[in-house]
C-alpha cells in the first residue's frame, strides 16, 4: 500500500521533554494521549460497572436488601452517565487519538496542544460527577436523560452534574474538531477521502455529529441550571414552559448520541473483519453512504424515545417511519460484513472473534430497535426491561465488543507484544456468554412489564432477575480477564511484527512494533 | 531543506498551558455550584477558577501569537485553522439553535396547548395564549421589549460594524495600515456601544417595564438568548481589541493573517445571530 521508511533514527532525540508525571501531564504527543484516553475510560468502565454489579445485587431477588430506593435511583442515573460519558466515549476517543494519524499518514493530531486539554477536561469532570456522590443529597437521581422537572428538584449533586456535563461537552467539541482538522488536512499525499481506512470515515461522521449536538446538550442542561437557580420558566408550565420540551431538547443530542457511540464500533469491526477474512471490505462506498445516512437520519428520528409522553398522531408517524429507514444502511453495513466474510480464508484470533460476535449480537439488538420504533408496540415497551435488554444488546455487545476487539487487533502495534491468545478467546467466550445471561431474560421481564429504574418487582419477576444478576457478576469478573491479558500484553509477551496479523492492510502496519514515539514526520506516499 | 522545514506539519512541544485550564475549570465548576448552594467559599473558588482560565488564555494564546509570528505556522497549520474555526462556529450556532429551538417551542406549542383541551378545562382556566405572556400562573404584569427603538438601533450599530471590520480587512490586505487601526478601532468602539446599549435596555426593562429573568418564558427566552448573544459580542470584541493591539505592534502581514480573518468570521457570526434575534425575539 505504501513505501515507508520506518523513521527509528529520529526515535532517540526525541526524549528530552518532561518526564515522570508531568510528561503526561504536558504531553502533545498522539499516542501519550491515546492512551491516557483508554486509561481513563477502562477506569470509568469498572467505576460503573461497581454501580451496576451494585444494582443487579439489589434486583438478584425481591424487596430491598442492599440500597435504599434514593441510592438505587443514584446508581442508576450515574451508572449511565458514567459509562456514556466516562467510558464509551473516551474509549472511542483514544482509539481516536492512537489510530487516526497512524492510518492517514499524519505526524500527529491537527492540534496537538488542544489535544492534550481535550483530555485533561476529563479528570475534572469525573472528579464533579463522582464527587456528586459525596455532597448533601447525593449524586443526581433524575436517570441518565436529566428529565426536567425532576432535574430541576434535586439537591446540589444536579448542579455538579451539571458542570460536568458541560466540561465533557468542551472536551468532547475539541476533540471533535480536532478529529475532523486532521481527517480533512493531515492526510498523506495519495490518501484520497474514498481510500481512506473505514475506520477514519466514522470517526469523521461521528466528528461532526459530536460538534453539532453536544452544544444542544449544553443549551439543555443551561436551561436546568437556570430553571433551578435563576428563576427561568423554560420547564415549568406555570410560566407558559413545558417538561416535555427539555425531552425534545435533550433527545436532539440524545439520538445523535446514540450513533456517536456506535459508529466508531462500525469502523473498527470494518478494520478486523476484512484482515481475518483475507479479503477486502466488500462494497466499500456503500459502507461510505451507509454511515452517512445514518448520521443525517439521526437529526429526525429523536421523538422515538418521546411516543408515550404525548405527540400528535403525525408526528408519531413520521418518526416511527425516519427511524425505520434508519434500518436500511444499517442493513447494507451488517450485510457486507457478511458478504466480506463470504467465502474469505477466515481464522478467528481474538479480535475477529470480537467482530464477529459484534455482528451477532449487535444485530439482535438492532432487532429490538426495530420492535422498539413500531409507535403501538413501543408504547408497551416504553420504560421497561425491554428498553434496558435492547439498549445494553448494542451498546454492550455493539460499542463494548467493538471496544475490546479493537484493543486485542491494535494492542501489538501499542505494545510491541503480542497478547495471550488464550487469554483473549477466554475473555471473549465469558463475556459473550455472560453477556446473554445477563440481558437476553431482560427482553422477557420487559415484555412481561417489568418496569426499569424499579429497586424492588413483583414476585413473578424473580427468576429471570436472579439469571441476570448471576450472569452480571459473570460478566464484571470477565473484564478482569481483560485486565490481566492487556497488562500482560504491556510487560512482555513474544515480540510483535511490525505487521502481526497475516492479512492486514493499511499504513498502520508498515510502522514498527511498537510504533515509535514519532511516527510520518516525513508524509508517506501512498499509491 | 528550508522548503522541506515549511512543509513539515508544526507539532508543539510538550505544554503546561492545558493542565492550567484543566484546573481552572474544575475550581470554576466547583466553585460555581457552591456559590449557587450557599457554600460561603464559593465564590473564592469560583474566582480562583476563573483567574487561572484567564492566566491560561494569556499564556496558551500568547505562544501561540509568538509561534506564529516566529513563522513556524506553514501553510497546511493555516489550513487547519481555517477548518477548526469554521467548525467551533458551527457548533456556536448548534448552541443558540438550542435557545432559538426553546423560543419557538414556547411560542408555537407549549404556550397554545395551555390554553387547550383538558388544560383550559381543568388546570388554567382562563389564560389567554397570547405572545408575549409569562404563563397561566403569572400575577405580575410586564410590558414586552418593543423592537423600533434601541433593538433598531443595535442592529444599525452592528450591521455598521460588519462594514468597518471589512473595511479595516480591506486595508490590512492593501497594506494600508492606517486603515487597518483605525478600521478595528471603530469596530471595536461600536461593539462597545452597543452593549453598553443592551445594559441600559436591560436596566430599564428590570426597572421600568417589570421585564425580569423570572418573566415566565417571554423572561427567560428574551434574557437567555440576548444574554448568551451579549456574551459572544464581549468575547467577539475582546477578540478584536487583541487584533487591535497586535496591529498596533506590527503583527500580520497581507498573505499571513489568519487570526484576524478568525476574529472577523467570528464577528460576523455574532452579527447573524442578532438578525435573527432581532427578527423573531423583538420583532414578531
Amino acid at each position: 500500500m505504501a513505501a515507508v521508511t520506518p523513521d527509528q533514527l529520529h526515535d532517540h532525540h526525541h526524549h528530552h521533554g518532561p518526564t515522570g508525571l508531568m510528561r503526561w501531564i504536558t504531553t502533545t504527543n498522539h499516542k501519550d494521549i491515546g492512551t491516557m484516553y483508554l486509561i481513563f475510560s477502562f477506569i470509568m468502565f469498572l467505576s460503573g460497572g461497581v454501580m451496576a454489579l451494585t444494582i443487579r445485587a439489589e434486583l438478584f431477588q425481591p424487596g430491598l436488601q442492599v440500597v435504599q430506593p434514593e441510592f438505587f435511583n443514584q446508581l442508576t442515573t450515574m451508572h449511565g452517565l458514567v459509562m456514556v460519558f466516562g467510558a464509551i466515549m473516551p474509549a472511542f476517543v483514544g482509539f481516536a487519538n492512537w489510530q487516526i494519524p497512524l492510518m492517514i499518514g499524519a505526524s500527529d493530531m491537527a492540534f496537538a496542544r488542544m489535544n492534550n486539554w481535550s483530555f485533561w477536561l476529563l479528570p475534572p469532570a469525573a472528579l464533579l460527577l463522582i464527587g456528586s456522590f459525596f455532597v448533601p443529597g447525593g449524586a443526581t437521581a433524575a436517570g441518565w436523560t436529566l428529565y426536567a422537572p425532576l432535574s430541576v428538584q434535586m439537591g446540589m449533586g444536579m448542579d455538579l452534574t451539571i458542570f460536568a456535563v458541560h466540561i465533557m461537552g468542551i472536551s468532547s467539541i475539541m476533540g471533535a474538531i480536532n478529529i475532523v482538522v486532521t481527517i480533512l488536512n493531515m492526510r498523506a499525499p495519495g490518501m484520497t477521502l474514498m481510500k481512506m481506512p473505514l475506520f477514519c470515515w466514522t470517526w469523521l461522521i461521528t466528528a461532526y455529529l459530536l460538534i453539532a449536538v453536544m452544544p444542544v446538550l449544553a443549551g439543555a442542561v443551561t436551561m436546568i441550571l437556570t430553571d433551578r437557580h435563576f428563576g427561568t420558566s423554560f420547564f415549568n408550565a406555570a410560566g407558559g414552559g413545558d417538561p416535555v420540551m427539555y425531552q425534545h431538547v435533550f433527545w436532539f443530542f440524545g439520538h445523535p448520541e446514540v450513533y456517536i457511540m456506535i459508529l466508531p464500533a462500525f469502523g473498527i469491526v470494518s478494520q478486523i473483519i476484512p484482515t481475518f477474512a483475507r479479503k477486502p471490505l466488500f462494497g466499500y462506498a456503500s459502507m461510505v453512504y451507509a454511515t452517512a445516512s445514518i448520521a443525517i437520519l439521526s437529526f429526525v428520528v429523536w421523538a422515538h424515545h418521546m411516543f408515550t409522553t404525548g405527540l400528535p398522531a403525525s408526528g408519531t408517524l413520521f418518526f416511527m417511519y425516519a427511524t425505520m429507514l434508519i434500518a436500511v444502511p444499517t442493513g447494507v453495513k451488517v450485510f457486507n460484513w457478511i458478504a466480506t466474510m463470504w467465502r474469505g480464508s477466515m481464522t478467528f484470533e481474538t479480535p475477529m472473534l470480537f467482530a464477529v460476535g459484534f455482528i451477532f449480537v449487535f444485530t439482535m439488538g438492532g432487532f429490538t430497535g426495530l420492535m422498539c420504533a413500531i409507535t403501538p408496540a413501543d408504547i408497551q415497551y416504553q420504560d421497561t426491561y425491554f428498553v434496558v435488554a435492547h439498549f445494553h444488546y448494542v451498546l454492550v455487545a455493539g460499542s463494548l465488543f467493538a471496544l475490546f476487539a479493537g484493543t486485542y487487533y491494535w494492542l501489538p502495534k501499542w505494545t510491541g507484544h503480542m497478547y495471550s491468545e488464550g487469554l483473549g478467546k477466554l475473555h471473549f467466550w465469558c463475556s459473550i456468554i455472560f453477556f446473554n445471561i445477563t440481558f437476553f431474560p431482560m427482553h422477557f421481564l420487559g415484555l412481561a412489564g417489568m418496569p426499569r429504574r424499579i429497586p424492588d418487582y413483583a414476585l413473578q419477576f424473580t427468576d429471570f432477575n436472579a439469571l441476570a444478576s448471576v450472569g452480571a457478576f459473570g460478566f464484571g469478573f470477565s473484564q478482569l480477564i481483560f485486565l490481566v491479558a492487556v497488562l500482560q500484553c504491556v510487560k512482555g509477551g513474544p515480540k510483535a511484527a511490525a505487521s502481526p496479523w497475516e492479512g492486514a492492510e493499511g499504513l498502520e502496519w508498515t510502522v514498527p512494533s511498537p510504533a515509535p514515539y514519532h511516527t510520518f514526520e516525513e508524509a508517506p506516499i501512498v499509491k | 531543506m528550508s522548503s522541506q522545514t515549511l512543509d513539515k506539519y508544526f507539532v508543539p512541544e510538550p505544554s503546561r498551558f492545558p493542565i492550567f485550564g484543566s484546573i481552572g475549570l474544575l475550581s470554576f465548576g466547583t466553585g460555581a455550584v457552591m456559590w449557587l448552594n450557599k457554600i460561603a467559599a464559593g465564590p473564592w473558588v469560583f474566582g480562583l477558577g476563573v483567574a487561572c482560565l484567564i492566566f491560561m488564555m494569556f499564556g496558551w494564546f500568547g505562544q501561540v501569537i509568538h509561534e506564529s509570528e516566529g513563522g513556524q505556522y506553514g501553510k497546511r497549520v493555516d489550513v487547519s485553522f481555517r477548518w477548526s474555526m469554521g467548525w467551533f462556529i458551527f457548533s456556536e450556532v448548534m448552541f443558540f439553535a438550542a435557545f432559538f429551538g426553546a423560543l419557538f417551542y414556547g411560542r408555537v406549542l407549549s404556550v397554545p396547548d395551555l390554553a387547550h383541551g383538558d388544560n383550559a378545562a381543568l388546570i388554567w382556566q382562563g389564560f389567554t395564549p397570547t405572545w408575549p405572556t409569562a404563563g397561566p400562573y403569572a400575577s405580575e404584569v410586564f410590558s414586552p421589549m418593543g423592537a423600533w427603538g434601541i433593538p433598531a438601533i443595535n442592529t444599525l450599530i452592528l450591521l455598521t460594524s460588519g462594514a468597518t471590520l471589512t473595511w479595516a480587512h480591506w486595508g490590512l490586505l492593501k497594506g494600508k495600515r492606517g486603515q487597518l487601526k483605525a478600521g478595528l478601532f471603530i469596530t471595536v468602539l461600536l461593539g462597545a456601544i452597543f452593549l453598553s446599549l443592551q445594559a441600559y435596555e436591560y436596566i430599564h426593562a428590570y426597572h421600568e417595564m417589570n421585564l425580569k429573568l423570572t418573566s415566565g418564558i417571554y423572561g427567560s427566552t428574551f434574557f437567555m438568548l440576548t444574554g448568551f448573544h451579549g456574551l459572544h459580542v464581549t468575547i467577539g470584541a475582546i477578540m478584536l481589541t487583541v487584533m487591535l493591539f497586535r496591529s498596533l505592534a506590527g503583527h500580520f502581514t497581507a498573505e499571513h493573517h489568519f487570526a484576524f480573518e478568525a476574529a472577523a468570521w467570528y464577528w460576523h457570526f455574532v452579527d447573524v445571530v442578532w438578525l435573527m434575534l432581532f427578527v423573531v425575539v423583538y420583532w414578531l
